[in-house]
């Protein structure tokens, strides 16, 4: 400890130490990246099979074979648990927070680097644990992201229901700790290490947005948590938790009493604030890239600190939502849909601020830019359908269509994954020191913002005309036989649009090694990560201590030299 | 673009709220990379607001667990035999005695944790001065309360151990019925987080075994020390929920 001590700023030497087993907050970062990238494209291949099964449900697949009824809800269930807990909330929280948190605030590192670096590798055992569940015997589980019991909580109610669901709780359930260690250092590091004069409110609303995520996972995370532990039990000690007394084959199992809706309760009091979760920070990217690229200061900083806040709160009294369908009584449903549309009000405050930002702006078209403008459009395109599905009366009759997939793919997913795009063009050349390529990124922009709406906005129809989500085949029905053009269409779209990420690949990747060197602030932006080199130092800020004199957004200052000026300049703004 | 300009701030008008720590610099508060040099008093805040922050998640744990059980308990079940709606909640015959006595052991382990607390407090802050040569504070009492409440632990995680066995010799046993599955439940989730504050008052031992300074050693036994009154209350709370939510 005390030979650690005194050479604390030098960088750690050895390939094990600076890159796998590192402190480094950045190197975890970008460990938290590549394994969302890993994570992200085996969802997509998942969600090809199944778009692919449902308009050629005879089709023999590769590496899958021919798709039964029970082999489609196999790939149904680990697309949505990989995308939402591998991609969604490990990308834009952990991998770009944990870069990005400590240097816009001023600080060296992480409060606690070696938590921090348990909190990666724990992550890590979780998606190999995760993906274990397609090699056990059965097969993966097939209950849902969602994991309703009793079809959960039994071991002999289907094929993947056995070890391969062991498997399913046991990697959430590590995802639970290393999630809650990472909340626990997030919230730690910004109440704690700022720099001098990085008042709470001089913060980059990037780092708002990583806190309040970093909240909402710290209370939401230990309620899967216990959940996932009660179903454990249930499935293999013989409680009834969640089992009332049932049949399955003819067979009454063991199990007495137990509740159903209990696990729909504890699931989905985690569930709501995860949507937040994957949301949030990708809010906090659009706001920082609109304002930067729009050059001018973010419309209401203060109302966009307390809409985040204010949807934190809301996220955590409407989970009832999700369960309107479940027979609660009408005066339950009545309270959640209030609470529910009441998250419109903050949400609507961001997008008008949004809007009020690039209102009359010299706009700077760059990629980020438009990822960031895209995210928005997506954010409202799927919020809109929101205040819908809040409405009991309407939900019972869409809940089970593909109305709900759109709703939530639009909004959680495809917004969510924008928002990273846009966090990825940003901050590449902070993070490896060389451009991305433009011209492949606005190809790149173009494909995918057609392609995800020629995806999700024709299934809000197919739901309205009845079409029910979950389902493996439809191609026998008689009333969705019109509706086979627009699934096939859809199958097209997602094939050219998932070939489409192919160009983002080639060019982080390529950029990383062939792109032109970038310069230490090449956006002309006003935080702290644009003070130091390009990459950032093993200490952020090469031995200094950077001291902070104005909040995150002011450019265009009247009377300013220059259309920017940064945080830690301490001329600059004139007195007024 | 005069109207955009009301976020603008001269240095030292900023009245925005939250700022309310000094600004300091440093990473490293366990023990990772960070700090040029050992900032004590920073460092045990540092831990400190770790510990509350992480405090909070185990709360929201239990807090789960507790409306899970109060959820369960209100469930009526359906009755096979005669086809009726009817309560499969069987109050567990808790051993109330072994208990209490569990109870007191963990109470008495929590002031002696408090007493080790003080101590080290006492002898951080003499450090400088007995560091200056020719200076000597006669030795400060050194009652081993950090080993009583490693032995006051161990003696409650021991009680409850007995407390198990006698609630399978009474014919309550994790599946017997929702009551026990939680009273099982609870009393192990609360045994093994007060299982980790053991682990770490050991380390703490050791760490004292090896003559670090006193000062690295008080932020151990300070975080361990609140750590084990939360525990404390965790398991008056569960206690009470187990014995008057029967």
């Amino acid at each position: 400890m005390v030979a650690q001590d005194a050479h604390a700023h030098a960088a750690p030497q050895g390939f094990i130490r600076k890159y796998v087993f590192s402190l480094d907050h950045k190197v975890i970062g970008l460990q938290y990246y590549f394994l969302a990238l890993a994570a992200v494209f085996v969802g997509m291949f998942l969600s090809l099979l199944m778009r692919i099964h449902m308009v050629w449900p005879s089709a023999i697949l590769p590496i899958v074979g021919e798709i039964k009824p029970e082999t489609y809800l196999q790939l149904l269930t680990m697309h949505g648990t990989i995308m939402v807990f591998f991609v969604l909330t490990t990308a834009p929280q952990s991998g770009f927070g944990n870069y990005f948190l400590p240097i816009q605030i001023g600080a060296p590192d992480m409060a606690f680097p070696v938590l921090n670096m348990l909190s990666f590798w724990t992550t890590f055992v979780a998606f190999i644990v995760m993906l274990a569940a397609f090699f056990a015997v059965g097969g993966a589980p097939l209950h849902g992201w969602t994991g309703y019991a009793p079809l959960s909580a039994l071991t002999n109610s289907g094929p993947g229901e056995q070890l391969g669901a062991d498997l399913w709780i046991t990697s959430i359930a590590i995802f639970c700790v290393a999630s809650l260690m990472g909340a626990l250092n997030f919230i730690t590091t910004t109440l704690d290490l700022r720099a001098k004069g990085m008042t709470m409110m001089r913060m980059p609303l990037t780092c708002w947005a990583w806190l309040i995520t970093a909240i909402l996972g710290l209370l939401a995370f230990g309620v899967l948590l216990s959940a996932g532990i009660l179903l454990l039990l249930d499935r293999n000690l013989g409680t009834s938790f969640y089992v009332p007394l049932v049949v399955v084959n003819g067979q009454i199992m063991g199990h007495k009493g137990g509740s159903p809706l209990l696990w729909q309760h504890l699931f989905w009091f985690f569930g709501h604030p995860e949507v937040y979760i994957a949301i949030l920070p990708g809010m906090g990217v659009a706001s920082q890239l609109l304002s930067t690229f729009a050059r001018k200061p973010i419309f209401g900083y203060k109302a966009m600190v307390y809409a985040i806040m204010a949807i934190g709160i809301l996220g955590f009294v409407v989970w009832g939502h999700h369960m309107f369908m479940s027979g609660m009584s009408p005066y339950s449903a009545f309270a959640f849909s209030i609470m529910t549309m009441a998250i419109g009000v903050p949400s609507a405050i961001k997008t008008f601020n949004w809007l009020g930002t690039l209102y009359k702006a010299k706009i700077r078209f760059q990629t980020p830019m438009l990822y960031a403008i895209g995210f928005v459009s997506l954010f409202v395109s799927g919020g809109l359908s929101g205040p819908f599905l809040a409405q009991p009366v309407l939900d019972i009759p869409l809940h089970d269509t593909a109305f709900v997939v759109a709703h939530f793919h639009l909004i959680m997913g495809v917004a969510a994954i924008f928002g990273m795009f846009a966090g990825t063009y940003y901050w590449f050349p902070k993070m490896f020191g060389r451009m991305m390529n433009e011209s492949l990124g606005r190809i790149h922009f173009v494909l995918t913002l057609i392609g995800t709406y020629s995806i999700f906005m024709p299934m809000h129809y197919l739901g309205m005309a009845g079409q029910p989500r979950r389902y493996s085949q439809f191609t026998e029905v008689a009333y969705l036989q019109h509706l086979m053009p627009l699934n096939r269409f859809i199958t097209y779209a997602a094939f050219i649009t998932i070939s489409a990420q192919l160009i983002f690949v080639f060019n982080l990747f390529w950029s990383m090694f062939k792109g032109p060197k970038a310069s230490d602030n090449p956006w002309e932006a006003t935080t702290l990560e644009w003070t130091t080199a390009t990459p950032p130092p093993h200490d952020n800020f090469g031995g200094h201590t950077p001291v902070v004199y104005h909040g995150p957004y002011e450019y265009s200052v009247p009377g300013a030299a220059k259309d920017y000026v940064m945080q830690t300049d301490p001329a600059g703004v004139p007195a007024h | 673009m005069a109207t955009f300009s009301s976020t603008i701030r001269v240095p030292q008008a900023d009245k925005g709220g939250g700022g309310t720590h000094p600004p300091v610099r440093g990473g490293g508060g366990d023990g990772g990379r960070g700090d040029g040099y050992p900032d004590y008093g920073q460092r045990l805040r540092r831990l400190r607001v770790g510990l509350a922050i992480g405090l909070t998640s185990v709360t929201m744990i239990f807090v789960s667990l507790t409306s899970a059980y109060i959820v369960r308990r209100g469930l009526p079940t359906f009755d096979d035999h005669t086809g009726t709606y009817t309560r499969d909640w069987i109050p567990v015959q808790l051993p109330l005695a072994l208990l209490l006595i569990n109870t007191a052991l963990l109470a008495f382990s929590s002031l002696t944790a408090e007493f080790a607390r003080r101590q080290i407090t006492r002898q951080a802050a003499l450090a400088p001065v007995q560091s200056i040569p020719g200076v000597s504070l006669g030795r400060e009492s050194g009652f081993p309360w950090l080993a009583l409440t490693v032995v006051l632990g161990l003696g409650f995680l021991s009680g409850q151990w007995l407390a198990w066995r006698e609630l399978a010799d009474r014919g309550f046993y994790l599946a017997t019925s929702a009551s026990s599955s939680f009273v099982y439940l609870l009393t192990a989730a609360h045994g093994l987080h007060l299982l980790g504050g053991v682990m770490v008052l050991l380390y703490a031992a050791t760490v004292s075994l090896l003559h670090r300074p006193v000062e690295r050693r008080r932020i151990v036994v300070d975080v361990t020390a609140w750590y084990w009154h939360f525990m404390f209350v965790l398991w008056l709370g569960i206690f009470a929920l187990l014995w008057f939510v029967r």
